[in-house]
């Protein structure tokens, strides 16, 4: 059973397509990192296939009913926007938006494992616009997992965090995964994605340049072709370990 | 340590019938407590029991609606917009009310029977509707939409100037600004009854779609993510706000500040939650108008103070204040 499917997925912008023929699956128990260089359609991929922007071609979360995808997959928008200045909890909660037959006891039930998951239960009565940036960004993944969708698709979790959080953040997601959920994350950080995922999606200008593990993705080729740079790429005692050494003059 | 969200709507209910009460017992009229109540409820005393029941109460009952159509439809517009410096005139609603009833007075329809300037404010307050839904529908974005409410308020105000400008009456045109200036007075059950199907309209499409604002608080994409339906979310925001202050608009004229400050004085009470914020803020405005109409009654009673201009007085350097407050947060 795979959490999303996409056949031949695309999206234009005007008569000039910004993504197209994207075809994949994703399986639980997966950790995917989307990967690509700035305008190579990570976030358009990720908006497609939740059906928030119109799209052609086919995406199983996106051919959902609204409430039933909000139960299928979550989704951590790139900005993390949070307008008024709520309790954490309450922020949290919100993602029981997505449950609204559910009794109070189990979403209460939902947003408390999400809480103490994200080590939020000591800041729970804080107002979430005044934490800091890490501490947001835990707040809305929290959020997310309140939700309880087997898919969390992610734009950029990792972005403006320091590494602890950074490092955090991949191993809840890790973690989802290894209890039979599915994350895709669109990441910049090409050694977050070496050690923490499972498999990598590398677009390239709106297409699908590689898909596989880690090793199978960031070859000497690719990482020319697609980010014009080069790296060094070793499987150490401390597990894989990648490093850009420099650019590739185009 | 928060008030508990039934305790503060409690509190606000009460302050509201205490201010409904005041308004129904203070005015020119010098009438004693039994008199009054004895006129109201009993019809004791002709002449009392028509002040009581033709003057007051509709004054009193048109400050209720006014006020809370103000302050539900800013806590929706602020929870829509997600910006608390949002207010119920910004998507042009006010403005071309105020067009419609401008065209009344100077036409002469209004002089020539009593509904025509609610009715025709009400005709602009519709206008104003279809013109920002036909340009700013469902599939249009929250920018769109502001752009759209700033556009359609520059021409109503611009074709309100022109009105004025070319008015050959000068008692229509001092006619016209007092009545832009708002107020409560010589209103009857007329207006009320006028103004009632419009508050209902509002409050019933609003009330059921307020849980879509909290999500709307982490941006739209989270909030589609999260099933809410966000263009028909906001198409109904949009025509609640357009019902509930065109018809306070018709009855009562521009009352300003009472959008924009009700709903911030009461953010932090209701946890910032905006589901939670309008009944809070629709209570909120309705006590605070009806204290501002028992206000112009005792200030200045022989000089008919008008109400929008007493609400604008206080509520401008509140607002200030406010700013002053939330600056030193930040810092």
């Amino acid at each position: 059973m795979n959490l999303l499917e996409t056949r031949d997925l695309g999206v234009s912008r005007g008569p000039c397509p910004v993504l197209h023929g994207i075809t994949l699956r994703v399986a639980p128990g997966e950790f995917v990192g989307l990967l690509g260089p700035n305008g190579a359609g990570k976030t358009t991929f990720l908006r497609a296939a939740l059906g928030l922007i119109a799209s052609s071609g086919q995406s199983s979360l996106a051919s959902l009913p609204q409430g039933e995808r909000a139960r299928a997959a979550s989704f951590l928008p790139q900005g993390r926007e949070i307008a008024w200045p709520m309790p954490v909890e309450a922020v949290v909660a919100l993602g029981r938006t997505a449950h609204p037959s559910a009794t109070r006891a189990t979403d209460r039930a939902a947003v408390e494992r999400a809480l103490a998951r994200m080590g939020l239960e000591a800041l729970r009565h804080r107002s979430a616009t005044e934490l800091s940036g890490g501490e947001q960004a835990r707040t809305l993944i929290a959020r997310a997992l309140a939700q309880e969708a087997p898919l969390l698709l992610a734009d950029e979790p990792t972005a403006g965090l320091d590494p602890a959080a950074q490092i955090a953040v991949m191993e809840t997601f890790a973690d989802l995964a290894a209890a039979g959920g599915a994350v895709i994350a669109s990441l910049h950080d090409l050694g977050l994605a070496a050690r923490h995922c499972t498999r990598l999606i590398l677009l390239h200008r709106g297409t699908l340049a590689a898909d596989g593990p880690p090793r199978a993705v960031l070859t000497p080729d690719n990482l020319a072709r697609v980010f014009g740079i080069r790296a060094r790429l070793e499987d150490t005692s401390d597990g894989l370990v990648f490093q850009p050494l420099g650019r590739i003059a185009p | 340590m928060r008030l508990p969200y039934p305790a503060l709507i409690a509190l606000l209910t009460a302050l509201v019938a205490l201010m409904f009460a005041a308004s129904l017992l203070i005015g020119p009229a010098a009438i004693g407590l039994s008199d009054s109540l004895g006129a109201l409820f009993r019809g004791e005393g002709e002449a009392v029991t028509l002040v009581m029941r033709e003057v007051r109460l509709p004054r009193a009952i048109l400050g209720l609606f006014v006020g809370g159509a103000l302050g539900l439809s800013g806590a929706m517009m602020q929870g829509m917009l997600r910006n608390p410096l949002a207010e119920p005139g910004l998507i042009g609603t006010s403005a071309s009310a105020a067009l419609g009833a401008v065209i009344a007075i100077q036409t002469g329809l209004a002089a020539a029977f009593t509904l025509a300037l609610p009715l025709a404010a009400l005709a602009g307050a519709m206008v104003s509707v279809a013109l920002i839904l036909a340009l700013a529908g469902p599939r249009g974005t929250t920018l769109v939409l502001i752009l759209a409410g700033i556009g359609i308020s520059a021409m109503a105000g611009a074709l309100t100037s022109l009105v004025l400008n070319l008015s050959p009456n000068p008692f229509a045109a001092s006619e016209i600004m007092f009545w832009i200036m708002g107020s409560l007075a010589d209103r009857s059950m007329v207006h009320v009854t006028l103004a009632l199907p419009f508050m209902v309209l509002g409050i019933a499409l609003a009330l059921p779609v307020a849980r879509g604002l909290d999500a709307l608080t982490l941006g739209e994409d989270a909030a589609a993510s999260m099933g809410v339906r966000v263009g028909r979310l906001r198409v109904l925001l949009v025509v609640s706000a357009a019902a509930l202050v065109g018809g306070a608009t018709a009855v009562a004229g521009a009352i300003g500040f009472v959008g924009l400050v009700v709903p911030h004085l009461l953010r932090r009470a209701v946890g910032a939650r905006p589901a939670l914020l309008l009944p809070a803020s629709a209570l909120g405005g309705s006590a605070m108008v009806l204290a501002a109409d028992i206000a112009v009654r005792l200030i200045a009673p022989d000089r008919d103070l008008k109400l929008g201009v007493l609400t604008a007085l206080v509520g401008a350097p509140f607002f200030l204040h406010l700013i002053l407050r939330s600056r030193k947060e930040v810092l």
